[in-house]
């Protein structure tokens, strides 16, 4: 399961995404007049570098408001980003003009999290999987048949049914054709965002030992974003952690739960539920998670963490190399 | 643990709800018996068609048509609650039997402060209470679950609070009669993990403290793991294996619990393939012949067309198999 | 806990398919017809429907053709004889032409007026309000504000005032009613399109690098269907009432090319007078008409629906 070689795949770097809630006419006037009202900015991504080499699973891991669905996003070229850069196989993605970084984002692939919101549901499979490799050359329309039983095949599912409905599937069904849409284009990178959350376990099971027969069979890299840190510890070879919009933690898997740096990443492993700790005693993390619309001050989980100092408040942690290919953003570690 | 010289709390005979739909009959809860003592904490684990929220909607009486309950009984204290006139169970639910929601929402009105959410509550069970009392109550049960300026909190919206805070206001509206039984409907799977603790945390608290019984209904094992006393796993409307928590999970007997134990990533199990339990659940309209999990099961053979009955392989563990047995040479992952 | 795990064939059976693939289509047909008024109404359409088109071949009479028409037959009442031993089953007007021959044709310009200005006006319509859902930002501000203006001036107010320039006429009419409708299925698209184009299978087809074309029309529209169809045939009816009442009016049709209305407004001076049913059937085949295609609408409506909360 280790990396197999140390070329980098994918490279973000200060990467930003703001989401503006500009004022109307009437709000504009209004802040003429003297009242409070300010346009809302959201900082989903705030400044994310982060490095994915090639052929290995990074996960991607944070709560709600964290902002690895908008980076997941933006890597798979489906929103702009506000600022920074992404690099892929040495060529900048950002730079480039509207239809080249268009061919060259189809190599990095995105599967969604929701079975049902994530097929057309007016399209047959056949087409659903179909359409992007005849529009991109990839085959052509009298050989799509063809081409679709074989990438069915190669994600567990019958070709037989190629021509039905995606109502007529289970969702366990419906996301191999998810995947099976994405692998049609032969992509290198894939991002899974929370591809199986919305699964039974016994199908996520399933789903997560396709995605590991494929990273064998394809030499597939994946940035693997969810919020369930068993699976992620399952599957990745190194992990990233968010919160409310930056990296925190940068850590190989193992190194990370054997020694968390990170307060945040101390109090999440430590609050994730493991079938092996019986009648626990809950020691939870106190305070609630901030809204994105007002983030704290300094380093954004000083009001929650326990060893929180008055330079916590007022300065952002930069995110700084512990060890070798080890990274965290906290103050703490400037005094060891 | 859980003293067994003392009456359940709950007992469950037996319990069949089924819906009748235009496309047929579903048998959402088929034969489901279990018991809950006093302060002890049941897990009730499945997927999803498991039935697992249709027998804790069928205890608490709010199974709405086309879904009825069609046998069994629920033993509160002895009385049977299935049957029982609606002013009876009326008087019950929110008093002496309580539910939370997989969605806050559900107990929260978005349009009532709640104060006056919690007030209400209280006054519909005990008109007696003076308004000052009742609200002094409802500060009482949010600081009881953790909620900081409940004075504050209390003339809030619910709708200025965090999923999370919703969570607890829900729960603490649960708590406010000092009810025997609480069942809690999947409370944390929509939340994140560090909210997810203080939820647990508070459960575990409350039942350690005042004696509350709780069923807590959910898909996810690790969650039971820490948090329960007993588990009950339910496949296909009917309970196939249950018994104390650290019993089942470290030595299960009935195929579909191990393949499920199988199939969650565990702490030693990184980077090998997880156990698949092949093929998937059957539709609830149209359950097979005999055991609902045999087209699934690597020990199925003909015996299994005949519908296993309960039996108790192992000293205090329940299981609805044709061939219970702990062999450990069987291939599937535990 | 250690035992070997196996590599377990990963082909599944999907066990709960339906012995035959149904489409949409044959489950939308199958939820339709369970509601005994809404195909009754649908029966009783298609046989109007049937009326509009073949009414030169079913018309006792071409009522048009003046060697037909004689001033003798005037205001004759129904089911009384004509001078070959035909029957006027609905009487005659006040020239004499027969009322169910002039109804037949009158349908079939009633009809093919409405249901061409709601095309027209849903492939406008649609088109505007799927751009302005698509593109987002100034686009869809200025649509939108041109649809608001439109939608607040009354629709009669409009198409007199479109008719008084453009003077009578079929096509002028249809014109006018294009106009007056456009604006309610821009609006009508553009909130379902903002819906789904909020849907992961549109960000999907984002990814796989598909072009803007592709994605509206292949991906967008189709979905955005069903409450479309409903406002089609809800419009329609609206149309054909209007189209009448500015017939009834005076503006709108010629004489040469009489709908219901204008054969209601025709028989309007003879209502007093005991010739009641000049006005009376014609009124009456409209009704049926308007009413029919209300009842179909409403039933598609509700089957429609429940879908989009898939």
């Amino acid at each position: 399961m280790s990396e197999r070689t140390n070329d980098a795949m994918l490279t973000v770097d200060n990467l930003s995404k703001n989401f503006v809630k500009k004022l109307d006419l009437a709000g504009k006037i209004a802040q003429k007049l003297g009242s409070n009202i300010r346009e809302e900015v959201v900082h989903a991504v705030d400044g994310v570098s982060l490095t994915i080499p090639k052929g290995s699973v990074v996960g991607l891991v944070g709560e709600s408001g964290c902002g690895k669905s908008t980076l997941g996003r933006m890597i798979a070229g489906i929103l702009p980003p506000t600022g920074g850069d992404i690099t892929y196989k040495g060529v900048s993605i950002t730079k480039m003009s509207g239809d080249e970084a268009a061919r060259a984002a189809l190599q990095i692939q995105m599967i969604f999290q929701d079975p049902f919101a994530s097929l057309n549901p007016r399209m047959r499979v056949i087409d659903i999987i179909g359409e992007a490799p005849v529009t991109h050359g990839f085959t052509t329309a009298s050989e799509k048949d063809a081409y679709v039983c074989d990438v069915m095949q190669r994600v567990g599912l019958d070709p037989e049914y190629r021509r039905r409905y995606p109502h007529q599937f289970s969702g366990g069904q419906r996301q191999r054709i998810g995947i099976a849409r994405a692998l049609a284009v032969n992509p290198e990178f894939l991002v899974c965002d929370e591809a199986i959350a919305a699964l039974d376990v016994s199908i996520q099971a399933q789903v997560i030992n396709l995605f590991m027969d494929l990273r064998e069979d394809l030499d597939l890299t994946y940035l693997f974003i969810s919020h369930d840190l068993s699976v992620v510890k399952h599957i990745s070879d190194r992990i990233v952690i968010m919160y409310l919009g930056r990296v925190v933690e940068i850590s190989p898997t193992d190194e990370l739960y054997a020694d968390p740096n990170h307060p945040y990443t101390q109090a999440l492993l430590n609050e994730v539920p493991q079938l092996e700790h019986r009648g626990r005693d809950y020691k939870p993390v106190e305070g609630e998670i901030p809204s994105p619309l007002d983030p704290p001050s300094g380093c954004h989980f000083h009001p929650r963490c326990p060893h929180a100092t008055a330079r916590c408040a007022a300065e952002r942690p930069a995110l700084r190399e512990i060890a070798p290919t080890r990274w965290s953003a906290c103050h703490l570690n400037d005094e060891a | 643990m859980n003293a067994k010289d003392t009456a359940p709390t709950l007992e469950v005979r037996d319990l069949q709800t089924h819906f009748f739909t235009k496309a047929g009959v579903a048998k959402a809860v088929d034969g489901v018996s279990f018991s809950v003592g006093k302060g002890e904490i049941m897990g009730l684990v499945g997927e999803s068609g498991s039935g697992k929220s249709v027998t804790g909607f069928s205890i608490i009486g709010l199974v709405d048509p086309p879904g009825e309950v069609v046998g069994g009984q629920v033993l509160y204290n002895g009385k049977d609650l299935v049957g029982l006139p609606d002013e009876q169970m009326r008087q019950l639910r929110g008093n002496r039997i309580a539910m939370i929601f997989q969605d806050p929402m559900m107990t929260l009105n978005p349009v009532l402060r709640v104060d006056t959410q919690m007030v209400e509550t209280i006054l519909a069970h005990d008109p007696s209470v003076s308004k000052q009392d009742a609200l002094a109550r409802a500060r009482d049960a949010l600081g009881q679950v953790g909620i900081p300026a409940p004075d504050e909190r209390l003339r809030s919206y619910p709708h200025q609070f965090s999923g999370g805070m919703r969570q607890r206001v829900a729960i603490a509206i649960a708590l406010l009669n000092k009810p025997d039984l609480i069942i809690a409907d999947e409370p944390t799977t929509a939340l994140d993990v560090t909210i997810q603790g203080q939820i647990l945390y508070e459960a575990q608290k409350l039942c350690r403290e005042t004696g509350t019984s709780m069923i807590w209904i959910t898909h996810d094992l690790a969650v039971v793991a820490g948090l329960a006393d007993s588990i009950c796993v339910m496949y296909g409307g009917r309970v196939v294996e249950q018994g104390a928590i650290n019993d089942v999970l470290d030595h299960p007997v009935h195929p579909y619990t191990r393949g499920l134990l199988g199939s969650v990533p565990g702490a030693n199990s990184r980077g090998e393939r997880l156990y698949q339990i092949p093929g998937m659940a059957p539709s609830l309209l149209s359950l097979p012949q005999g055991c609902a999990f045999q087209a699934r099961c690597p020990r199925a053979d003909d015996a299994c067309l005949v519908e296993p009955q309960i039996t108790e392989p192992v000293a205090g563990r329940n299981v609805r198999c044709c061939h219970p047995h702990l062999n450990a040479d069987e291939e599937v992952g535990a | 806990m250690s035992e070997t795990i196996p590599k377990t064939a990963t082909v599944e059976a999907p066990e709960e398919f339906v012995a035959k693939p149904q489409t949409p289509f044959q489950r939308f047909c199958t939820d339709f017809f369970e509601s005994k008024v809404a195909s009754a109404a649908f029966v009783v359409l298609i046989g109007i429907l049937f009326i509009a088109i073949c009414a030169p071949l079913i018309s006792p009479q071409d009522p048009y053709d003046l060697s037909q028409v004689s001033i003798l037959d005037a205001k004759m009442a129904p089911g009384s004889k004509n001078f070959d031993g035909g029957t006027f089953y609905l009487g005659t007007d006040g020239a004499g032409r027969d009322l169910l021959s002039a109804m037949f044709y009158g349908l079939r310009i009633s009809l093919g007026v409405g249901v061409m200005s709601g095309v027209i006006a849903m492939c406008i319509g649609a088109a505007i309000g799927l751009a302005a859902a698509y593109f987002g930002g100034r686009v869809d501000a200025v649509i939108m504000r041109i649809v608001d203006i439109q939608l607040s001036f009354p629709a009669i107010l409009v198409a007199l005032i479109l008719l008084a320039v453009l003077g009578k006429g079929v096509d002028k009419i249809i014109i006018a009613l294009v106009i007056v409708q456009w604006a309610y299925y821009a609006r009508t698209i553009r909130g379902s399109a903002l819906v789904e184009r909020n849907k992961e299978y549109v960000e999907a087809a984002t990814c796989l690098a598909l072009s803007h074309n592709r994605i509206v029309f292949r991906h967008l529209f189709p979905n955005c269907l069903p409450p479309l169809i409903v406002v089609v045939t809800i419009q329609t009816a609206h149309a054909i009432s209007l189209e009448a009442t500015l017939s009834f009016l005076g503006v709108g049709l010629p004489i040469s090319e009489p709908s219901l209305g204008l054969l209601i407004a025709n028989g309007f001076d003879y209502m007093l007078s005991g010739y009641f049913w000049i006005s009376f059937f014609p009124g009456i085949a409209l009704l049926i008409t308007i009413v029919s295609i209300n009842l179909v609408g409403d039933q598609l409506r509700d089957v429609l629906n429940p879908r989009l909360d898939r």
